[in-house]
């Protein structure tokens, strides 16, 4: 599954980021890497855009950007 | 250390580097070591260009660049590519990596990195009275000692250890540099002793040391492979790297050595941060931001709520501007009338109240609205609230074209449009940094919103006008939603880039930082006012005042003669100074354009004033301050511009007018900044002909549907 299955409250960790280079390493200095812990914390209307905290870090990402995270629920 | 001075050669002279990841507080710490007023805003991507500062402390003078956040070291955005540049092209002694006390564990990864740089770093761990107060304990003379760095607790804030920070950087400045101590896991450990090895056995000597070398070649950087590159030993060097890298890879599971090196350095922060800090928070609640959060970004109310902000703020710049403006209006009346007085000969009297005290007044005059407008934005940069509206407007945005952060750049256009274009550099595609520029001009500037407040003051009744002006900047701003769809599905077309964007915490701006940034701003306009505006402002009034033809005056001197009663005679009066004024250089420019501008309504005063509001915005306000009242010389005291301007202007035409500033050329200066930014001059032609055409297009409706519905 990736980030953008996951509910307001729910938290995962991060399997493997799928995304191109550039914005994997984006996210990879925003914390999200492998073995991450993450949880979702606001969505703006229709789900288009998430708020997630990864660490101590809060982050927005757009649904096309979640999709690229794969995570596992805890 | 306070008065920045120059240096003298004979001085020992210190350029440090500011380095670390967006609003960390590198711009607000050189502003609590110097006097510098450098930009300070609780988002990421404040500081988008190099800026040097320069002071004395003890026996030296400091260099201090400040450079944009960047979060690693690549060059994803423009900012960072600026960054990065400096670092790698530019001379200096000592990095300072300014890192954030509360969140170490994400600042490290950058800190990691630069620490293989070969250069000497000093840490500063800023933002430590937070971290006090959220309970975390850092142990920075351990740290340092781990980390083989001096690591230096420092508040930006309260100035807590700003002393021990720079008597930190003379001492690593006077010192050799000490080789950090970076261990990585035993797996890569290895891999860099076999180059290590290989390097030793081959004699080969860089300016590197030998372990830097190997990491930075096993990480990939581009700066050493082209050092290297042109070496001899490189035939040999290659294979052993990629095998390493191979490894490497394998050991991580990944085909991306970056990525790799991230899990790395992360394990290794992770040690040095188990050993070091201490976190002694209670158990796990919602933070004030979190809770804040769920009202201000609640996927409902969210966006209501934000709109209710603007309404709020427009609604104060009208009610609370206008207390103070009755004063400066007065003011600057009686102030004419006083010189006036002294001055004997009636052009000079006119050109210095006429042009000068009446031109420079009527921008003056509405200094209080751009406060409280400076006062707005400035609260929505430096509270963190800007990134949570570009988060619950990226699904809007995104539907437009637009990126989500554009909403930056958007905002920062509110206040003038000059910051704006240079704030698109955040924006990591160009496609989408050109489509933001081309749409910043619709997000109306303060200077426009004098000419709106004069307009909306004097057709509607007070308590309407706060609606009225938000109601002109939202349109405007739907006006640039619309222009970007259209420029996205046309000009810009292309895929959709990637947001992803930092949530600063809520932070309560100090007193001084707002007061810093208003006082900037408004100190701006008002220097604009007194330098470019004046000099603008007399210009028009010699324009509007020559050729002074006799011939039409002695027509109506001798017609008012004749006149009969008071009213007639005044009533010729009025003529005659239309009359003048419609032969002026400036009333045949005009009119000789009109003939344009008459399917909008507009009359060739409001022609001329546009035109002269390419020059800047202000100018418009303070043109018709000049044209207004000289075609109406008899009861000039007795009648300000707005009522001048109501008698004389029909609502329709009034409208026109407003849509046309809304979305036309910003100003003179804005357009250099334009052109600059979207390094081609043609794309200066594009924005020329497409803000032209959808001004003149707009205004033609606007006006057209206000014939209709009011019956014009
Ligand atoms: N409490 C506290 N707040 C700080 C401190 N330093 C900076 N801030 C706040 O942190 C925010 C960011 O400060 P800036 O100086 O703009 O950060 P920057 O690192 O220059 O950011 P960029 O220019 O975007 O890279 C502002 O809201 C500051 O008020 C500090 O030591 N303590
Ligand atoms: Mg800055």
């Amino acid at each position: 599954m990736n980030l953008i299955e996951l509910d307001i409250g729910e938290e995962a960790v991060v399997k493997k980021l799928t995304a191109s280079s550039d914005l994997k390493r984006r996210l990879i200095s925003f914390g999200v890497m492998k073995g991450a812990h993450v949880k979702v914390l606001a969505v703006a209307p229709a789900k288009s855009t998430i708020e997630i905290e990864a660490g101590k870090m809060k982050l927005a990402l757009r649904k096309e950007e979640a999709k690229t995270v794969e995570v596992e629920r805890v | 250390m306070n008065t920045p001075k120059a240096c003298p050669v004979t001085a020992k002279h210190i350029t440090v580097a500011l380095v670390g990841q967006p609003n960390v507080g590198k711009s607000m710490l050189i502003n609590s070591i110097s006097n510098a007023h450098l930009h300070v805003g609780n988002f990421s991507g404040v500081t988008v260009e190099k800026t040097e500062v320069l002071f004395d402390y003890e026996d030296y003078h400091f260099t201090v660049v400040d450079l944009p956040g960047t979060y690693a070291f690549t060059d994803y955005t423009i900012e960072e590519r600026v960054t990065h540049d400096f670092l790698c092209n530019q001379e200096y002694d000592v990095i300072i990596n300014v890192v954030d006390s509360t969140n170490l564990e994400k600042n490290f990864q950058l800190t990691s990195e630069l620490l293989t740089m070969g250069k000497k770093v000093v840490i500063a761990l800023n933002m430590s009275d937070e971290a006090k107060k959220e309970g975390i304990e850092i142990d920075a003379k351990y740290m340092s000692e781990l980390l083989g760095v001096p690591c230096i607790k420092t508040s930006a804030a309260t100035k807590e250890g700003i002393e021990t920070l720079l008597k930190t950087v003379i001492q690593t400045y006077d010192q050799e540099r000490k080789e950090p101590k970076l261990v990585f896991s035993e797996a890569v450990e290895e891999e860099i002793e076999n180059i290590l090895k290989f390097l030793k056995n081959h004699h080969c000597e860089l300016e590197y040391s030998k372990r830097d070398l190997a990491i930075n070649l096993l990480k990939g950087n581009e700066t050493v492979y082209n050092m290297i590159r042109k070496k001899p030993i490189w035939i040999e060097l290659q294979p052993v790297v990629l095998e390493a890298k191979r490894h490497i890879e394998l050991h991580h599971d990944t085909d991306d050595i970056k990525e790799a090196f991230a899990e790395e350095y992360a394990s290794f922060i992770r040690g040095i941060l188990a050993e070091t800090v201490k976190i002694n928070a209670p158990k796990r609640e919602k933070t004030l931001t979190e809770k804040i959060d769920d009202i201000l970004i609640h996927p409902v109310f969210g966006i209501p709520i934000f709109l209710f902000f603007m309404w709020a703020l427009f609604q104060l710049t009208f009610t609370l501007g206008a207390v103070p403006m009755d004063y400066i209006d007065s003011f600057f009346g009686w102030m004419g009338d006083v010189v006036g007085n002294t001055i004997q000969n009636d052009d000079i009297r006119s050109l210095v109240v006429d042009g000068l005290i009446g031109g420079v007044g009527a921008v003056v005059l509405f200094t209080p609205n751009i406060i409280i407008l400076f006062i707005g934005i400035t609260l929505l940069e430096t509270t963190g609230y800007m990134s949570r509206v570009a988060f619950l407007l990226d699904g809007i945005f995104h539907k437009f074209g637009l990126h989500g952060q554009s909403f930056i750049p958007l905002v920062t256009g509110f206040g003038c449009s000059i910051p704006a274009y240079m704030s698109a550099r955040i924006l990591k595609n160009d496609r989408d940094r050109l489509l933001t520029l081309f749409i910043i001009g619709f997000m109306s500037c303060g200077a426009r919103l004098p000419v709106y407040v004069l307009f909306a003051g004097a057709f509607f009744p007070e308590e309407m006008s706060g609606t009225v002006l938000f109601i002109i900047y939202i349109s405007g701003a739907l006006l640039g939603l619309l222009a970007a769809k259209v420029l996205k599905l046309t000009a810009f077309k292309g895929i959709d880039e990637p947001f992803v964007m930092e949530m600063p915490k809520y932070r309560l701006p100090s007193f001084k930082l707002v007061w810093h940034n208003v006082y900037t701003q408004t100190w701006m306009y008002l220097k604009k006012a007194g330098t470019f505006i004046a000099g603008a402002t007399v210009l028009i009034w010699f324009l509007s005042n020559y050729p002074h033809d006799s011939k039409i005056e002695e027509f109506y001197n001798a017609k008012i003669e004749q006149a009969s009663t008071q009213e007639a005679k005044h009533k010729l009066q009025n003529e005659l100074g239309e009359a003048l004024l419609a032969d002026s250089y400036l009333g045949r420019v005009g009119k000789f354009t009109e003939p344009l501008v008459e399917p909008l309504g507009l009359d060739w005063k409001m022609n001329v004033a546009l035109q002269a509001g390419l020059a800047a915005k202000e100018v418009v306000v303070s043109t018709l301050g000049v044209l207004y009242s000289l075609g109406d010389e008899v009861d000039e005291a007795t009648s300000s511009l707005k009522d001048r301007i109501k008698e004389q202007i029909p609502l329709p035409s009034a409208i026109a007018f407003i849509v046309v500033i809304m979305i036309y050329l910003p100003c003179l200066a804005a357009s250099v900044v334009f052109t600059k930014e979207a390094g081609h001059i043609k794309y200066f032609f594009y924005l020329l002909v497409f803000t032209s055409v959808a001004a003149y297009v707009m205004a033609f409706m606007a006006y057209r549907v206000s014939l209709v519905v009011l019956g014009g």
